[in-house]
């Protein structure tokens, strides 16, 4: 039974058992990774890549095997293709100064969805700024799908970039990363996924789905916040320019001439967040332990059940109704806004997200201020679901 | 759970749901837009001041319950009120909700039942933007934001 592997369950909210329904902003650790942190700080407590003692090799060991865990993970060819960051912006970042910035011209262009978070947005626009490329948006449907045909007709020679989510944070729409992939290489565009949103709930092949890059972050794959991964293929790796200038990162310093480190190191200056990175290694072991595949057939059974409940409720309505999402189920009601929605089922014990979700082109394309958001993880179950129904309920009463 | 009812007071619900002065004001003479960018609250509140009295106030925009509510009732509480008067009202509302100061009954009537939000500090900004948007419009500035 998962439940019991996340301490964070076994707690009252208000004097009710806690519904946790946030996942999608980040998900309950469960003990495996709690414990692993907790080990790093009181036993394998050194810096890595440095000392030749023990405690820094045990340290050094588990650090570069969170790394090899990744990989596996995500199926890249290479160890060095995984660069750890302090999360999924981050990733986007590097990717947006270190590559970008030295690769984009005057006339280029960056393609992104209307279904982008923020940190999707903004580092291209920025980039943008700093190289005269343009920066082009894909709209979206009143489903929260991109539609392919229209990305196509956007596509030409001068996009060398198309950056999008796997999985919309917002809406829980799956994108078509297959067929974006080809659309955009068939103009020689290189594809970043944002997928911050889909690691937790797809299998994922990089090298099979053929993207340039590939971003995520730990605390929403059930491990420690503050760590994520950057996946890029290992040629464009080598051409990104140093992203900081630090320690770890160089092979040789004098004050004429510094060479840098090869691949992953050279993407990795100063200390990381070495427990976050050991913690995410235990993230990765207990979700493959419980097999991503057999854990999204659930997940969309747990959708399948929790579209209709909301559904049924009277004055809801959900936003995002894409053909292919995962467990997100973002809505609004007629009598309430969602604020109001969130600080009433919060007093049921009923966790959810409410707000803009840091994607507020996709509130002004539906037309609202906000939304309401209950997000699933691997411990939710029909029960759950049920909570946050009769939690609707006290707020129609309040409000209807 | 006592505090949501103290929250969400009648008069907080009929003010949410009805607001008073939401309208545009004619000939206004001060005006400003506030944002709440952490919930996409939007207020555009609008004041006619004559010999330094508010002699119109009115507001439009989007929120929850509680920041329409509060700018309705602060609407109430200021129109026909001296400039001075609005801007003690605002000293002595914004410690009320954040829960520094006891309400002062006499001084701030009405907008006492606000004071219930003081237990919700992720809700107190949807409690203070109409004010801070209001003291934004007095100081001839045309936006504000509560992040």
């Amino acid at each position: 039974m998962s439940r019991e592997d996340f301490p964070a369950l076994n707690q009252q909210v208000h004097g009710k058992p806690l519904v946790y329904l946030d996942s999608a902003a980040t998900a309950l650790k469960p003990q495996c990774v709690i414990d692993a942190v907790v080990d790093v700080y009181s036993r394998d407590c050194a810096n890595i890549h440095r000392a030749v003692h023990t405690l820094s090799q045990r340290a050094t060991k588990r650090f570069e095997d969170s790394r090899e865990k990744v990989r596996a993970f995500v199926n890249a060819s290479s160890t060095k293709e995984i660069i750890f960051t302090s999360g999924c912006t981050e990733a986007i970042n590097m990717v947006a100064q270190a590559w970008a910035r030295p690769t984009l011209k005057e006339g280029d262009r960056v393609v992104v969805s209307g279904l982008e978070h923020h940190s999707n947005i903004v580092p291209w626009q920025i980039v943008c700024e700093q190289t005269g490329a343009t920066l082009s948006v894909v709209p979206i449907t009143d489903d929260g799908e991109v539609p392919l045909d229209q990305l196509e007709a956007t596509l030409d020679e001068r996009v060398k970039l198309v950056a999008m989510n796997h999985v919309s944070n917002a809406l829980g729409t799956i994108q078509p990363a297959a067929e974006i992939v080809k659309l955009a290489h068939a103009v020689g565009a290189k594809v970043l996924f944002d997928g911050a949103q889909a690691t937790p709930h797809l299998p994922l092949d990089v090298q099979a789905l053929d993207a340039d890059f590939y971003c995520f972050s730990g605390h929403k794959l059930y491990g420690p916040t503050g760590v994520g991964a950057l996946y890029g293929k290992q040629a464009l790796l080598e051409t990104f320019e140093p992203y900081q200038g630090g320690g770890d990162m160089i092979r040789s310093v004098t004050f004429e001439k510094t060479i840098y480190a090869d691949l992953p190191a050279k993407l990795e200056a100063g200390t990381p967040n070495i427990a976050g990175v050991i913690g995410l290694g235990a993230a990765i072991d207990y979700v493959e332990a419980k097999g991503r595949a057999t854990l999204h057939e659930k997940e969309q059974e747990l959708l399948r059940y929790g579209t209709e409940a909301l559904s049924s409720v009277p004055g809801v309505k959900i936003i995002g109704t894409a053909k292919h999402k995962v467990g997100v189920l973002s809505f609004v009601m007629d009598c309430a806004h969602p604020h109001d929605i969130g600080t009433i089922v919060d007093a049921e014990g009923v966790a959810i997200r409410t707000g803009h979700h840091c994607t507020q082109p996709v509130m002004e394309r539906f037309g609202v201020p906000a939304t309401a958001r209950a997000s699933l993880g691997l411990y939710n179950d029909p029960s759950d679901i049920d909570a946050l129904v009769r939690a609707l309920g006290e707020v129609r009463r309040m409000f209807g | 759970m006592n505090e949501l009812r103290e929250l969400y007071q009648e008069y907080v619900l009929d003010h949410g749901k009805s607001p008073r002065n939401f309208r545009a004001v004619e000939g206004a003479t001060h005006e400003a837009h506030g944002y709440n960018p952490l919930c996409g609250d939007k207020i555009h509140l609008q004041l006619r001041i004559e010999d330094g009295l508010v002699a119109d106030i009115g507001f439009t925009g989007n929120g929850c319950a509680i920041s329409t509510a509060s700018a309705s009732t602060m609407t109430e509480a200021v129109l026909g009120r001296t400039v001075e008067e609005a801007r003690a009202h605002f000293a002595k509302f914004i410690p009320m909700v954040k829960g520094e100061a006891k309400p002062d009954l006499d001084e701030l009537d009405k907008l006492s039942v606000f004071a219930g939000v003081s237990e919700f500090p992720m809700r107190v900004k949807c409690a203070t933007l109409a004010w801070h948007t209001l003291t934004a419009a007095l100081d001839g500035k045309e936006t504000v934001s509560t992040e």
